[in-house]
């Protein structure tokens, strides 16, 4: 392996990660409640787009690991959203 | 299990670790032996794909029913398309040489997961069962095309979810194969081998390994929702419950462009490991053609709505798609380019495996350039789902990926098996192959301009000439197919034995024995050239 010490992540943040995905989670079906309109999808979407965070962050060790996975991951998402994007163009002016 | 007493010296045809030899192969994790089993499998796929291929061309021999009723033609065609993508040319080039010669041509000893490795294949194997029951179940084969488009795919009464489920597992071997690849190249080069001494080859099984492990799960998504559509009448893509069906083109050919990536960027691989070999000389632009690899994967995630012209988009998005893949042609011109300059002056030495590497290039421009008839909406629009579109499809995918399959399985013979095969026979399989191909697809670009629609079994009187032709070429084809495939399989057992290397390459795969020992190399080897550096 390369010079990256093995880092070792204390329970608790595990436990406050689980609270917080859980709080996260009720404030996603709450927001449903208020009236938004189409705004509503949009603002389900940002919660969960902070749980991913958390989970790719914590659960999934990204935060403390090499830079070039780092790296894969954000390109990943780009292409993702990219290809998200594309789509819309059909769909926002049809 | 009794303790194996393994002679690291010896060929890994040698190596037994169970008393079956049909344990041996099932179940060993060399990636040589599991390369080889799906060289087997696809090829044993391939004879009942190409034979589905050739009914369907004497069935359109003359108009009206000659061989078989309309309902079997559907069924024909959407068998044929299954078998020829799902289980072909996506694993293909990847799945046969990347596995048996990725972590030689790297300097390891085998990749990265072993047991993952032999995983997908049996993944592949549960798949094409499970793909190939929807032929024998329920209310007869089905009858959508290889593409499965909703509404149709769960409306018709034919047997299409077991034809789904098996290309979903089907996605699952291919995912894990990429992953496998990644993490190879990433952590099991030789000492030495920076990025940029890696051959040719083993960077296109790179950028595809990326494509297979990100746009296969928009596939898997995708079968998963027309699944539930079928069980459950969701709605997702159908009209009458609210649904989108051009939902599911955009879902399908977000996958299934880049897939077309998968298929070809292996072959042009190969095609740049054949063609400096056969000219002993370095090849033109190494730098230009790994970014022009990098880029076809890139920008080739964008692309899929070129298949959607006609389906109802909005006009943003036709102008978008269209532009964007007329950006993606660069990249490939880029390479053909590379090719042809490092073919200039060099010390060519005209044998089989080059023979097949030109006939790619022949084939593969003729494919590329009639795409950019497709690419650009407004001709997209006159031939859309005629037969010009199917000419141009095999154009690129039998004319390139399979030439370059064919090249490969010519390279790298001698190493894969340790023998050399009969030259005069492989010549004329090759020279039937090239006048079968052309007189089989090119009528079809000028029936496609005449306005003859594809996946039909019968057609109007006007169209008859060019069809007899096509079937014609069509019987030449698979002769030479079949004295292609007599003439490596007889010379695997009983071909004069091979020298280690037969064509002088340079490239680590011709360093060690044929057939390679259990391990590869006795010691890794310390990379100190690059790639193709010859002495011209
Ligand atoms: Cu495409």
């Amino acid at each position: 392996m390369d010079n990256h010490s093995k880092h070792i992540v204390p329970y608790k943040t595990y436990l406050i990660i689980l609270a917080s995905l859980i709080v996260l989670t009720i404030l996603s079906i709450l927001i449903t409640e208020i009236e938004l309109g189409e705004y509503s999808t949009a603002g389900a979407l940002i919660f969960a787009s902070v749980k991913t965070f958390l989970v790719l962050s914590y659960f999934m060790h990204l935060k403390f690991d090499n830079l070039i996975l780092k790296i894969f991951v954000g390109l990943v998402i780009a292409v993702f959203v990219a290809v998200v994007v594309i789509t819309f163009m059909d769909y926002i002016h049809r | 299990m009794a303790e194996p007493t393994i002679n690291l010296e010896q060929s890994f045809y040698e190596v037994k670790n169970y008393k079956s030899p049909i344990l041996n192969w099932i179940l060993s994790t060399d990636h040589k032996r599991i390369g080889l089993l799906y060289l087997y499998s696809i090829m044993t796929f391939f004879v009942v794909g190409a034979l589905l291929g050739l009914a369907m061309k004497l069935e359109l021999i003359a108009p009206g029913k000659t061989i078989m009723e309309a309902q079997t033609y559907n069924a024909a065609f959407t068998f044929h398309g299954i078998i020829m993508i799902f289980l072909i040319i996506i694993p293909g080039l990847p799945a046969v040489f990347g596995n048996f010669l990725l972590p030689i041509m790297i300097g390891a000893k085998d990749v990265a997961f072993p047991k993952l490795n032999l995983l997908s294949w049996w993944i592949y194997v549960l798949g094409a069962i499970v793909a190939l029951l929807s032929q024998v179940m329920g209310d007869g084969p089905p009858d959508t095309g290889w593409t499965f488009y909703a509404p149709y795919s769960f409306k018709t009464t034919s047997t299409v979810l077991p034809a789904l489920i098996g290309a979903f597992i089907l996605g699952f071997s291919s995912i894990l194969t990429g992953l496998n690849f990644i993490v190879t190249i990433h952590r099991m080069r030789a000492p030495g081998m920076t990025w940029l001494k890696m051959p040719l080859f083993p960077w296109t099984l790179y950028a595809t390994a990326w494509i297979q492990l990100l746009a296969t799960p928009v596939v898997g998504i995708t079968l998963l929702m027309v699944i539930a559509e079928k069980m459950f009448q969701i709605g997702f893509f159908d009209p009458a419950l609210g649904g989108d069906p051009i939902l599911f083109q955009h879902l399908f050919w977000i996958y299934s462009h880049p897939a077309v990536y998968i298929m070809i960027l292996p072959a042009m691989g190969v095609i740049s490991e054949v063609i400096p070999t056969f000219c002993q000389k370095t090849i033109f632009g190494y730098k230009a053609i790994i970014a022009s690899t990098l880029l076809i994967a890139f920008v080739g995630y964008f692309v899929w709505g070129h298949h959607m012209y006609t389906a109802g988009m909005s006009d943003t998005a036709l102008w978008l798609f269209s532009l964007l893949t007329f950006l993606v042609a660069i990249p490939s011109a880029i390479k053909i380019f590379n090719w042809i300059a490092t073919l200039y002056k060099g010390s060519i030495n005209l044998e089989i495996p080059l023979y097949w590497a030109l006939g790619f290039l022949f084939l593969f421009m003729i494919g590329g350039l009639t795409g950019l008839v497709l690419g650009s909406v407004a001709t997209d629009v006159y031939v859309h789902d005629t037969s010009f579109v199917v000419a141009h499809f095999h154009f690129v995918m039998f004319g390139g990926t399979g030439t370059g399959f064919f090249a490969a399985l010519h390279y790298w013979f001698p190493k894969m098996y340790g023998k050399s095969y009969d030259n005069t026979w492989a010549k004329v399989g090759f020279w039937g192959f090239i006048i079968g191909f052309m007189m089989l697809y090119m009528p079809m670009f000028t029936l496609g301009m005449q306005g003859m629609p594809r996946r039909y079994f019968d057609y109007l009187e006007q169209f008859h000439g060019g069809n007899i032709l096509s079937s014609f070429g069509a019987i030449i084809l698979i002769a030479s197919l079949a004295i292609v495939i007599i003439n490596l399989v007889t010379s695997a057992k009983r071909g004069k034995k091979a020298p280690k290397n037969p064509w002088d390459g340079i490239t680590l795969e011709w360093q060690v024995d044929s057939p390679p020992t259990l391990e590869n190399f006795e010691t890794i080897p310390v990379v100190e050239k690059g790639p193709y550096d010859y002495k011209k």
